[in-house]
């Protein structure tokens, strides 16, 4: 296991209450696995992983839990040791590629700063690496490129250098934060490949998050979906795509457009809008959108139930005798 | 960029012209005739028409200013009504005294609002933050003359630390090569006349630095705030560099961009409050020697300082956008843009 992440809760205390915006969250990720989360706007994605970076701005803190990288807390580590972790073991790309990258820095020197924080070698082997790292990502001519600044650069090649310079220590775990949302297509299919490929070659283990399921089931071995801050359902990519369970996820893939869909019929939408995190629904946080809502949703929390590795967190299953029964 | 630099340096042009008008004007109007001044109160009717006439000011004002503006174009701006001597030597044995103290001002106002402003915005809301913007407060608030009194009554008179007035003791007067004390000592190689110098700086360049370090603290602070809340800050610690390397290398980097500006309008002010400075400390300078050539209606002096300073304020302004586009990689100084 390579990375544990144990009822892990993060808040951000505001004038107007506290808003916790993830909420008892676990998972783990192996070696070499690629784990999906997916949810809808504002359901956690982006805070889980900057809980796990370590890098919350206040007034957002790490309430609670565990997050174990290689058996140790990252929560318990002070900065100095998390700094020898951060874009070397772990390394992050944000899902904002317009300003993710320092404006008055060629981009060569944002990623060769990279480089030479966390290995040992000379400025020219650092250079010759991160022209190769760029042309990996699929930057024309990148020796060029290289001494580009960002405003130089469209968002897809800005999303792309913040990959190169995100994969330049060979990470065994990268955070991808919507790494593909700002590309075209084939752009989108070229940087899975290239997830893909270092997952192979290092086994990189990627924590994906997206609200692409067409990413997800693409590319994810294992999927988390999220909801305000929960995980109400968790399984590995063909189970949730063969027998999605939560009423949530049955929602998000009936919203997914079909390319074959020759029906007339207006595309599904899951009703209502995402609650206001300081005002939640009582019991199940879904169940003022939810179709099959019951009394007992309103008043109860739903418990994370697991059954052959699938997860689900709502009523309508009960786990019993090794087996999910739908109510 | 070179061509940008020409143009801007083109348009001095316009810009002195139409300050010589309004100071050529103002000074006609509103000043007492200097014929008697000079003259003193006994003269006779017929040497002060002789003396107006001598001096031009009998002409209509707008031959007056076309011989002015001649004259200035060739480098003649004059000579003094009281001294006879030409308005360039008055001034050019004045200036450096007023250079070195406002460079020394802004250097100290620069070094110490910066580290105010980073450490406030980097500890904020921290008694350091608190202690900095209430030292920044008492800056802007209090007047220079006030401040520069208050500096002589303690530093000078209670401390006995530092001298109260002049550039330096008479007698260590270093040869004038530059007419800058401090590098003048230097050359010739005197450490006492440059300790001297120096000392004699301090007080008046503290005087003056104040209000414009106050004010660059503040920007300074309000900057770097803003700086570290942008995505590529949050990019730069994911990259596991220390903390320091991101303050310094990554937002620093960005956070002065503006402060560039402020720094080169303040230069263009200090230039104002060395009058008040220079009055205070009887710092021999172009403020205080300005102030008396108004009062005695010596035109041409003024004329000459007025379009001096206008040239410095234009020139500082001009070094300020090329530092601008040397930090910011996305200005590009186009011939479109000017
Ligand atoms: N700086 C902040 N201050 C206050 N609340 C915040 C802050 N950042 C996040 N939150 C809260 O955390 C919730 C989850 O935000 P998060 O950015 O993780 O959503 P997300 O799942 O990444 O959404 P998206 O798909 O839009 O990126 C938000 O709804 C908000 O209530
Ligand atoms: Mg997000």
């Amino acid at each position: 296991m390579l990375l544990e992440v144990k009822n892990l809760r993060t808040e951000f205390k505001l004038k107007r209450g506290t808003v916790t915006a993830v909420d008892d969250i676990s998972f783990t990720i192996d070696k070499g696995e690629i784990l999906a989360i997916v949810g809808e706007s504002g359901s956690g994605k982006s805070v889980t992983s900057l809980s796990i970076m370590g890098l919350l701005q206040k007034p957002g803190r790490v309430a609670g839990g565990e997050i174990n990288f290689k058996s140790q807390d990252l929560n318990k580590m002070s900065q100095k040791e998390l700094q020898k972790i951060r874009g070397n073991q772990i390394s992050m790309i944000f899902q904002e590629p317009m300003t993710s990258l320092n404006p008055v820095w060629r981009i060569k020197d944002q990623i060769m700063e990279n480089i030479m924080t966390h290995m040992n070698i000379s400025k020219k082997d650092a250079l010759a690496r991160t022209v190769e790292m760029l042309d990996t990502v699929g930057i024309p001519s990148p020796a060029e490129r290289a001494n580009d600044y960002p405003h130089q650069m469209s968002g897809g090649m800005r999303q792309r250098v913040m990959t190169a310079m995100a994969l330049s220590c060979d990470p065994e775990l990268l955070i991808a934060d919507e790494p593909t949302t700002a590309l075209d297509v084939t752009i989108q299919a070229q940087i899975l490949e290239l997830l893909y490929r270092m997952r192979e070659k290092f086994n990189m283990a990627v924590l994906l998050i997206t609200h692409d399921l067409g990413v997800v089931s693409e590319a994810a071995d294992r999927v988390i979906v999220m909801y305000c801050g929960k995980i109400v359902e968790e399984a590995d990519v063909k189970s949730l795509f063969a027998q999605p369970l939560h009423p949530y996820t049955v929602g998000l893939l009936k919203s997914i457009p079909q390319i074959d869909d020759e029906s007339d019929e207006r595309l599904y939408m899951i009703k209502g809008m995402v609650p206001n995190p300081l005002n939640m629904p009582s019991g199940c946080s879904f169940s003022d959108r939810c179709d099959s809502c019951m009394d007992r949703c309103t008043k109860e929390v739903p418990k994370l139930q697991e059954i052959n590795g699938h997860k689900v967190r709502c009523f309508l299953y009960e786990a019993k005798e090794g087996e999910l029964n739908v109510k | 960029m070179l061509r940008y630099i020409i143009k801007r340096i083109l348009m001095l042009i316009p810009v002195l012209i139409g300050v010589s008008i309004i100071v050529f004007l103002i000074m006609r109007v509103f000043s007492p005739d200097p014929a008697p001044i000079v003259l003193g109160q006994h003269a006779t009717q017929a040497s002060v028409d002789a003396w107006r006439q001598a001096n031009g000011l009998n002409d209509p004002i707008y031959l007056q200013y076309f011989n002015f503006i001649t004259g200035a174009i060739t480098g003649d701006l004059g000579t003094s009504y009281y001294t006879k001597a030409p308005v360039l030597k008055e001034i050019f044995s004045r200036f450096p005294a007023t250079i070195e103290l406002a460079l020394l001002a802004i250097l100290l106002a620069s070094v110490f609002g910066i580290l105010i402003g980073v450490i406030s915005a980097v500890k904020k809301n921290s008694i350091f933050d608190n202690a900095g913007m209430f030292l920044a407060l008492i800056g802007v608030s209090m007047p220079i003359f006030w401040l520069g009194i208050l500096l002589i009554i303690f530093f000078s008179g209670t401390l006995h630390w530092l001298p109260s007035s002049g550039r330096i003791d008479p007698l260590l007067q270093p040869a004038s090569v530059t007419g800058f004390y401090l590098i003048d000592s230097l050359i010739s190689g005197d450490m006492y006349a440059f300790r001297d110098a120096f000392e004699h700086l301090i007080l008046p360049a503290s005087a003056l630095a104040m209000y414009s370090m106050a004010i660059i603290a503040r920007m300074t602070r309000s900057s770097m705030l803003e700086t570290l809340q942008q995505d590529y800050i949050r990019t730069a610690r994911a990259k596991g560099i220390s903390e320091g390397r991101v303050i310094g290398k990554h937002a620093l980097r960005n956070g002065l961009i503006p402060i560039v500006t402020v720094i080169g309008l303040q230069l263009g002010s200090l230039l104002g409050g060395a009058v008040l400075t220079e009055t205070v400390f009887s710092w021999p300078g172009i403020g205080a020697y300005t102030v008396a050539c108004i009062l005695k209606s010596d035109f041409p002096v003024v004329q000459g300082v007025v379009l001096l300073i206008a040239t410095v304020f234009v020139l500082v302004n001009l070094m300020v956008d090329v530092i601008y586009a040397f930090l910011d990689p996305r200005i590009k100084y186009s011939k479109k843009e000017v």
